[in-house]
C-alpha cells in the first residue's frame, strides 16, 4: 500500500485559491476513481473535485470555509501499489505527486495497471484536455510538456494593430483610463499626439466621434455598492419571494381634477397645492378600513401576517442617489391637507438627503407614481414585506363613450400589485374597484358612511 | 524554518528579475528576490556581458595581427601580437564581478531583500527556498517567475569533456587550435568569429540552409562573406551526429548526405536555449504552457492570478532587454498601476562581424502581413565615416508604410551598428514617419547619416548616392 496526496487542482479562471465549501468524504472512507472528494467555491462558481484514483481517505487537509491555495494538499489516500505508482515509467516526466520520486523505476514494474491516459501525443498539445466520456467538472490538466518543441510560438501582433502613439502618450492615456483606439490622431500617419489626447480628455468621447457609425467595444465596470446595492437586494428579495399579481384599472378622474383645481385656487401655508396623491391616500385609507388585510406585513419566515391598524403609506421617491421610500405615518389620522403637507415634507427630505431613518421605515403599504412619466400601465414591485402596492400611471384625456357619444375625459390608470400568497385575486379586485369608486366620486372621500 | 511574508517575490535575479525587484522597491513594495547562483543571470554572468568582453579582446587582437601582417591600407605595422587568454578571462571576470556587485548594491538601495537558494513552489502563494542555512518559506501576494533559460544540450553531444556550451567557451584558458561550432545562430557565430580572430580554425555546422536563420539573406550576406575571409568554414544543411569514439572529431552528415569528420579540440554546441522550469515545482501550480514556455498575457500574467512570468521562461524573443521591460512593467502592475505590454518593437542585435541590428519587420515580413510598403537602403560604402573607420561593408535599410510613410522597421548591418539600435527603436516607438527621420539633422560625419539617407531614399531623394 502507498500513500497518494491529492492536491487541489487548477479549477480554472486563473485563480490561485478557492474556498472549501463541502466535503463529500471523511477520514476512513473508501472511495473509487471519479468519486467526488470536495466542493470548492471560486468567486464565479462552485467546482466539484473528483478523485483521480481508488483509495482510502487517511487525511483531510482543510475545514469547510478554509481558503485553499491551488496546488496545496487536499486529501491523502491509501492506494494500492507502491509509492508513486501513478504513471507508467514510459513517461519521461517525473511523477508529480509521488512523495518519493526516487522509487519511480520500481513503481513502474509493480503497477502495470496504473492509469496510462497521458500518452505522448498529449505532449504536443499544451492546452489542458478534457476526457470526453467522463465529462468531469475539472478538466485534467496536461502537465510536463517539456519535450514538445515550440511548434506554435506566441502569436505576434500584426503591425499597425496598435494605436500609433509615442510611449509617453500611451502611458498618459493608460493612467487616465483611456483606450487610445477611441481616438483618431492628427499627427503624421494618424499618430495620436499629446494634443489629441488632451483634447479628448477635455471634450470627452462624444466630440471625438468620427462621422458615421462605429463599433464600440469598451466595457465599463461599475461596482454595485451602497444604496444601489441595497435597492438591488431589496428588489431581488421581493421578486424572488413574492408571487405578484398585478391589476390595471382605469379611473375617470375628471371630477377629481375639477375638485383639485378648485381647492388649489387659493393655496395657503396650511393648505398647500394638492397633487393627486393625497386624494389617493385618502381613498386607500377608506378602502383599507374595509379590507384591513391589505395593510399588513407578511413575515414569511415565521409564517405570520402582522395586520396593522395604523396606515403608514410609503411613497416611492426618486432621489439623486436612487430610489427611496419615505413614509407618511398614520395616514388614517390625517385629512387631505395633512396628507399633502406630510407628503411634501418627507419626499423633500428624502430628495435632499436629510430624511431620518424613522422617516424612511415603517411603511405598511406603498404608492409608486412616476407622474407624467407614469406610462399606460406598470408592474409595481411590492415593497417587501408589505402585501400591496398601488402604482399611479399618467393621466391623459381620452375619448369615452357615454352611451350616446364620445366625450373627452381625464383618464388615469392605477396598476396595483398584491402578494398572491396572502391576497386572493378577488380581494385584490375588490380593493381596486373600491379605489376606482372613491376616486371617480370624490365627494365620497369626505363622507363617512 | 523561518518564514517571510512579502508583497512581491521575484524568483531569479537575471535582468528581468532584478529590474522588476528594483522597480518594485522604488515603488515602496515589500520585495524579496531569490537567486540560486550569482546576481545578474545568464546575461551578466555567462551571456551578453562576458561574450562582448571576449569579442572585444578578439577584435583588438585582430587589429594588431593585421598591422603585424602589414595588411592595413594606412601603413601601420606592429610586431606579432600575443594574447594571454588567462588574463583576458580574468579581465572579463573582473567586469562581471563589478556588475554583480553593482546589481547587489542597486537591490539594496531599493530595500529589496535578497535570498540565496533554490526556490520551489509549494502552492500558488508559497515558495520554499533551499538556502545554505536550511529551507525558508516565503509567502507573497504576487510572485514573479523570472528563471530564464539555459543552453540546450544535444543528446548525442552531451556537454562535458571537450563538448562545451557558450558558458564553457567563455571560460577557456587556452585558445583552441580547432573549434567546431554546432549551430549557426547568433551565439555560435559571435563566439566562433571571436575565436577565429584569435587564430582558431573554426568550422560551423548549421542544420538549416542559412546562417542566422532569424535574419533575412540581405542582412546575413555581409556576415557570411566576412566569415569566409576569416577562414571560417560554414557547412549549411549539415547535421551533427556525435563525437568520434576518441573524442577528437565531430561526425556530421553533410547536405549531400555524406559522412564527414571535423577534427576539433573543442566542440561548441549552440543550438538554442530552453526555459528553466525544472525543480521550480511548477507542477504544483499547473500553469498554462505555450510549448515549453510559460504562457503569459499582455500583463505578463500567467493562467494563475497573482503569478506573473517574465523573460526567457516566457518564450521568444529571449532577449535581456525584453525581460527588463517586462520586469519593470510587472513591478508597476504589482504596485497597482495600470500597465500593459504596448511596445511596438523589441530590437535585436547580433554582435557578429559586421554587426546586425533589426528593429521591426523586414520588408518581407511587412509584405507578408499584407502591408503596402516602400523601402530605402543606404550602403555604408557611400558614408564618409564608414570609410574613415575602414569598415564599409553593410547598409541601413528602412521599411515604411507606402501611403502614410510610417516607419515600420529599420535594419542595418555594418561595423558598430549595434549602437544605432537605440535610434531605430526610438523612431518606431515614437511612430516616426520617413519625413521625421529625413527632417532630423544627423551629425556629420557619423554612421547615423546613413539612417537619414535611407529615409530620404525611401522618399525618393537621397543626396549622397
Amino acid at each position: 500500500m502507498a500513500e497518494r496526496i491529492i492536491k487541489l487542482p487548477d479549477v480554472g479562471e486563473g485563480i490561485a485559491e478557492a474556498e472549501l465549501v463541502e466535503w463529500h468524504v471523511k477520514i476512513g472512507d473508501i472511495i473509487r476513481e471519479d468519486d467526488l472528494l470536495a466542493a470548492v467555491m471560486t468567486d464565479k462558481a462552485t467546482v466539484e473535485i473528483p478523485s483521480p484514483v481508488d483509495g482510502e481517505v487517511t487525511w483531510i487537509g482543510a475545514e469547510i470555509g478554509d481558503t485553499v491555495a491551488i496546488g496545496s494538499a487536499l486529501v491523502k489516500l491509501k492506494v494500492a501499489g507502491a509509492a508513486g505508482a501513478e504513471e507508467p515509467a514510459a513517461e519521461p516526466e517525473a511523477p508529480k505527486e509521488a512523495p518519493k520520486p526516487a522509487s519511480k523505476p520500481v513503481a513502474a514494474a509493480e503497477a502495470p495497471a496504473a492509469k496510462a491516459e497521458a500518452p505522448k501525443t498529449e505532449a504536443q498539445k499544451p492546452a489542458p484536455t478534457v476526457e470526453p466520456p467522463k465529462a468531469m467538472t475539472v478538466p485534467k490538466p496536461t502537465r510536463g510538456v517539456v519535450q514538445a518543441t515550440a511548434q506554435d510560438p506566441a502569436p505576434r501582433r500584426a503591425p499597425g494593430e496598435k494605436p500609433l502613439a509615442s510611449p509617453a502618450v500611451r502611458l498618459k492615456a493608460r493612467e487616465a483610463g483611456i483606450d487610445l483606439r477611441q481616438l483618431s490622431g492628427t499627427g503624421p500617419a494618424g499618430r495620436i499626439l499629446h494634443e489629441d489626447l488632451d483634447a479628448f480628455l477635455l471634450r470627452g468621447p462624444e466630440a471625438e466621434r468620427a462621422p458615421g457609425l462605429s463599433q464600440k467595444s469598451a466595457v465599463t465596470d461599475i461596482k454595485v455598492v451602497g444604496l444601489r446595492r441595497k435597492i438591488a437586494e431589496k428588489m431581488a428579495l421581493s421578486k424572488s419571494r413574492i408571487p405578484h399579481i398585478t391589476i390595471v384599472e382605469e379611473i375617470n378622474v375628471t371630477p377629481l381634477e375639477d375638485l383639485r383645481a378648485t381647492l388649489n385656487k387659493k393655496p395657503a401655508p396650511e393648505r398647500p397645492k394638492l397633487t393627486l396623491l393625497p386624494f389617493l391616500m385618502r381613498a386607500m385609507v377608506k378602502a383599507i378600513s374595509e379590507q384591513p388585510n391589505l395593510n399588513a406585513l407578511y413575515d414569511d419566515d415565521a409564517g405570520v401576517i402582522h395586520q396593522h391598524a395604523g396606515i403608514h403609506i410609503g411613497i416611492a421617491t426618486q432621489t439623486p442617489t436612487g430610489l427611496m421610500v419615505p413614509v407618511v405615518k398614520h395616514a388614517e389620522a390625517r385629512d387631505i391637507w395633512g396628507c399633502g403637507i406630510e407628503l411634501n415634507r418627507i419626499t423633500e427630505r428624502a430628495r435632499d438627503g436629510t430624511a431620518t431613518r424613522d422617516e424612511l421605515t415603517g411603511s405598511t403599504i406603498t404608492i409608486t407614481s412616476l407622474g407624467a412619466l407614469g406610462g399606460i400601465a406598470t408592474t409595481p414591485v411590492i415593497n417587501h414585506p408589505e402585501v400591496a402596492i398601488v402604482g399611479v400611471n399618467k393621466m391623459m384625456i381620452r375619448p369615452v363613450w357615454d352611451g350616446t357619444t364620445f366625450v373627452p375625459r381625464k383618464m388615469m390608470n392605477l396598476s396595483s400589485s398584491f402578494d398572491h400568497r396572502v391576497v386572493d385575486g378577488w380581494d385584490a379586485a375588490v380593493f381596486v374597484q373600491r379605489l376606482k369608486e372613491l376616486l371617480e366620486n370624490p365627494a365620497t372621500l369626505f363622507i363617512d358612511v | 524554518m523561518t518564514e517571510i511574508t512579502c508583497k512581491l517575490l521575484v524568483i531569479g535575479a537575471g535582468p528581468g528579475g532584478y529590474v522588476c525587484a528594483i522597480r518594485a522597491g522604488q515603488l515602496g513594495l515589500d520585495t524579496v528576490i531569490v537567486e540560486s547562483t550569482k546576481l545578474g543571470g545568464s546575461c551578466l554572468n555567462v551571456g551578453c556581458i562576458p561574450s562582448k568582453a571576449m569579442i572585444h579582446v578578439a577584435e583588438e587582437f585582430e587589429k594588431a595581427a593585421h598591422a603585424a601582417a602589414g595588411k592595413t591600407p594606412f601603413g601601420l605595422t606592429a610586431s606579432a601580437p600575443k594574447l594571454d587568454l588567462k588574463q583576458a578571462v580574468a579581465w572579463k571576470d573582473g567586469i562581471v564581478q563589478r556588475l554583480n556587485n553593482g546589481v547587489a548594491a542597486l537591490l539594496r538601495k531599493s530595500k529589496v531583500k535578497i535570498v540565496h537558494g533554490r526556490a520551489r513552489f509549494r502552492d500558488g502563494k508559497t515558495v520554499i527556498v533551499e538556502t545554505e542555512t536550511g529551507p525558508r518559506t516565503i509567502k507573497a501576494e504576487t510572485i514573479v517567475i523570472a528563471t530564464g533559460s539555459a543552453p540546450v544540450e544535444l543528446p548525442f553531444l552531451p556537454f562535458g569533456g571537450n563538448v562545451i556550451s557558450s558558458t564553457g567557451a567563455l571560460a577557456l584558458t587556452e585558445v583552441p587550435k580547432r573549434l567546431a561550432v554546432v549551430g549557426g545562430g547568433y551565439i555560435g557565430l559571435e563566439l566562433g568569429t571571436a575565436f577565429a580572430k584569435l587564430g582558431t580554425k573554426v568550422t560551423v555546422v548549421e542544420a538549416q540552409a542559412s546562417i542566422l536563420p532569424l535574419y533575412d539573406a540581405e542582412l546575413t550576406t555581409p556576415v557570411a562573406k566576412h566569415l569566409a575571409s576569416l577562414g571560417v568554414e560554414v557547412l549549411l544543411g549539415a547535421k551533427a551526429r556525435g563525437m568520434t569514439p576518441k573524442g577528437d572529431a565531430v561526425l556530421i552528415e553533410t547536405a549531400a548526405g555524406e559522412e564527414k569528420r571535423i577534427e576539433a579540440d573543442q566542440v561548441l554546441v549552440t543550438v538554442g536555449r530552453a526555459p528553466v522550469t525544472n525543480g521550480l515545482g511548477l507542477e504544483e501550480l499547473v500553469l498554462d504552457m505555450d510549448g515549453r514556455f510559460i504562457r503569459i498575457g499582455e500583463r505578463c500574467e500567467t493562467s494563475m492570478r497573482g503569478i506573473h512570468a517574465i523573460g526567457d521562461v516566457t518564450g521568444e524573443p529571449m532577449l535581456a532587454h525584453r525581460a527588463m521591460a517586462q520586469g519593470e512593467m510587472v513591478a508597476e502592475i504589482a504596485a497597482g498601476l495600470p500597465r500593459a505590454w504596448d511596445k511596438r518593437c523589441i530590437p535585436a542585435v547580433c554582435f557578429t562581424d559586421p554587426e546586425i541590428v533589426s528593429v521591426g519587420p523586414s520588408p518581407e515580413e511587412a509584405s507578408k502581413a499584407g502591408l503596402e510598403i516602400k523601402t530605402g537602403k543606404f550602403p555604408f560604402a557611400a558614408n564618409g565615416r564608414a570609410m574613415t573607420r575602414h569598415g564599409e561593408q553593410g547598409f541601413v535599410r528602412i521599411v515604411a508604410q507606402a501611403q502614410t510613410q510610417l516607419v515600420l522597421g529599420i535594419q542595418a548591418v555594418g561595423q558598430g551598428v549595434s549602437e544605432l539600435s537605440s535610434t531605430f527603436g526610438l523612431a518606431i516607438e515614437m511612430g516616426a514617419t520617413l519625413e521625421d527621420i529625413a527632417g532630423t539633422i544627423h551629425a556629420h560625419p557619423t554612421l547615423g547619416e546613413a539612417v537619414q539617407e535611407a529615409a530620404l531614399m525611401a522618399l525618393g531623394h537621397a543626396i549622397h548616392i
